[in-house]
């Protein structure tokens, strides 16, 4: 299974947002903060489908996900995208650097085909 | 309760930092059914709280009075060595004015979200400086608006219809025709087309991105390898230079994209300064886009009443304010705190995996009007009313310009404020302080 380090960004999206006020333990908002996006040519470069499942490593954390292609043009190789939630905090590690806030966008993963 | 219809005019959302208040809200019963003029992010907001069925507090997972949550809440925190309190982003200032005197009382920890959104920039004005403005300002005059870092189309969708890239002003009659707006994200954002111009800096390259502006402002010479460091070219560097100095009125709004990448206060310190710079040729501000309703206000009040935004801590008697070791992601994460009062935020889901496993593991408080990972596994949870929509208070939109809510229909649950003053009254009797 190939393994490749990826700069991964958390933010947040609409449906995030919109998701959130129905409840955290809801389907959509589940569905949306487990769903990671990638560059179209990253996933052709490996082999990946819409909705194929990634496993993202951190030293933090171990998450397991489907992807689906971002919009052309959304995201530069190497790079993922996944909406703010419980996923993206479980690769978030705890170092803050004295400042309070943990590297919480643009931090290294390794991604890994299943 | 009467299912009467109702009309709320000038209602305000507090589900972004925006603060909307012009929403024409009608409410049927205890139900809002139509939320005129607010963005989809709000009409969710305000669709979706309506009275859930959940005990007014639970002990321990099991249904309890609220007099007997409130007496095991003011047990726990007296109790600690090490308590803190956190979140407050929110809900009103008169309630977070009340959580601080509970942080005051029981020598504990005050830290708000702001030191997981924008406390890096919090240190960055301290560091640098800011040069603000109001919104109404920006709305007026400016004609030069860039966000960096920040996706206000997804995050703020409101942001540029009201206040910054399409009204038209006093100085700026045309709107949006008279304005230049740019982006500059790492991520082709879904901002990016209603951008006129959008750069794509590398990832973690927004400092050296930012640097290279203020060398170029300065007439500092660069060459073409700014691009391999910044993945900006040299020209597109000099034409963001050279529009900055040339507007009457630039603002800079940026986002986490730049609080939360690695560098943090280093990345806001280099946007601060570039403004500071800037203000030699003419006018030019900086302002972060504040993600919550009332996150503006918990920096203002904290500030207000212990001297500093986040982050302080009261066990001396006296405050000291120091991110890194007083704030929640670090006092959680190295296992200090032995109790916490989590006031409507939701660290059990957006914390680091340690932080939560030490969270899990001492007894905690927790308010929010909706069920989230944090209440599950709370020691003592309360069901509160929702800001805004049914308890009056004040908020602090993004730009420091308080607003008071409007609400829409009563709750049967308690406001954040009434939990917290029975609190605070329970630790008083405990503490043999007479009110
Ligand atoms: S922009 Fe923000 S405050 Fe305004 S209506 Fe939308 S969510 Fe509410």
């Amino acid at each position: 299974m190939p393994r490749e380090t990826f700069i991964l960004i958390p933010g947040r999206t609409s449906r995030q947002g919109t998701t959130l006020n129905e409840g955290k333990l809801t389907g959509a908002y589940l569905d949306e903060i487990s769903t990671l996006q990638m560059n179209p040519d990253d996933m052709t470069r490996l082999g990946l489908n819409a909705g194929d499942r990634v496993r993202l490593r951190t030293d933090q954390g171990t998450i397991e996900l489907p992807c689906q292609p971002a919009k052309p043009g959304e995201l530069p190789a190497g790079v993922l995208f996944l909406p703010y939630g419980e996923w993206s905090s479980r690769l978030m590690g705890p170092e803050t650097h004295a400042t309070g806030m943990p590297d919480s966008k643009s931090f290294d993963v390794e991604l890994e085909t299943l | 309760m009467s299912t009467a219809l109702k009309i709320v005019d000038n209602a305000t959302c507090t589900f972004c930092g925006c603060v909307c208040d012009d929403i024409e809200l009608t409410v049927e019963g205890n139900h809002i059914t139509k939320a005129k003029n607010a963005c989809v992010l709000g009409k969710a907001w305000f669709l979706n709280h309506h009275v859930e069925d959940r005990p007014v507090a639970l002990i321990e997972g099991r249904p309890a009075a609220f007099e007997a949550a409130v007496d095991r809440a003011a047990q726990i925190l007296v109790n600690a060595r090490y308590p803190i309190v956190y979140g407050l982003s929110d809900t009103t200032c008169e309630a977070q004015r009340v959580a601080v005197a509970i942080a005051d009382r029981i020598g504990g920890c005050l830290d708000t979200t702001t030191s997981v959104c924008h406390g890096p920039s919090g240190m960055a004005f301290q560091g640098v400086g800011e040069v603000t403005c109001s919104l109404g300002e920006v709305r007026n005059r400016a004609d030069l608006v860039i966000f960096w870092g920040s996706n206000p189309a997804e995050s703020h969708p409101r942001h540029w219809s009201r206040y910054s890239t399409m009204p038209k002003g006093l100085f700026v009659p045309n709107g949006r025709k008279d304005r230049t707006v740019v982006l500059v994200d790492v991520r082709r954002s879904k901002s990016a087309p209603a951008a006129d111009i959008f750069l794509q800096v590398k990832p973690r390259k927004d400092f050296e991105a930012l640097w290279a502006l203020r060398a170029l402002v300065k007439g500092v010479p660069l060459d073409e390898s700014i691009r391999d460091e910044t993945g900006l070219t040299l020209e597109q560097l000099q034409d963001l230079a050279s529009r900055m100095k040339r507007c009457r009125f630039g603002v800079l709004f940026f986002g986490m994209g730049l609080s939360m990448t690695r560098g943090k206060h280093l990345n806001v310190e280099a946007a601060l300064a570039l403004a500071r710079d800037l203000n030699e040729y003419t006018r030019f501000y900086v302002k972060p886009m504040r993600g919550h309703g009332n996150v503006t206000g918990a920096d203002n009040v904290v500030s207000w009443q212990t001297g500093y935004p986040f982050g302080v801590n009261l066990s001396r008697g006296y405050p000291r304010f120091n991110p890194g070791e007083y704030t929640t992601a670090d006092t959680l994460a190295r296992g200090e705190a032995d109790a916490a009062l989590i006031i409507a935020s939701d660290p059990m889901a957006n914390f680091s995996q340690p932080a939560r496993e030490h969270l899990a593991r001492i007894p905690y408080i927790a308010l929010d009007p909706k069920e989230t990972p944090t209440i599950r596994g709370a020691t003592v949870a309360f069901t509160t009313a929702t800001y805004g929509i049914n308890t009056p208070g004040t908020v602090y939109r993004m730009d420091d310009v308080p607003i008071p809510l409007r609400p829409a229909f009563e709750s049967p649950y308690p406001s954040d404020q009434q939990v917290l003053e029975a609190i605070e009254q329970k630790i008083r009797q405990r503490q043999g302080v007479t009110p």
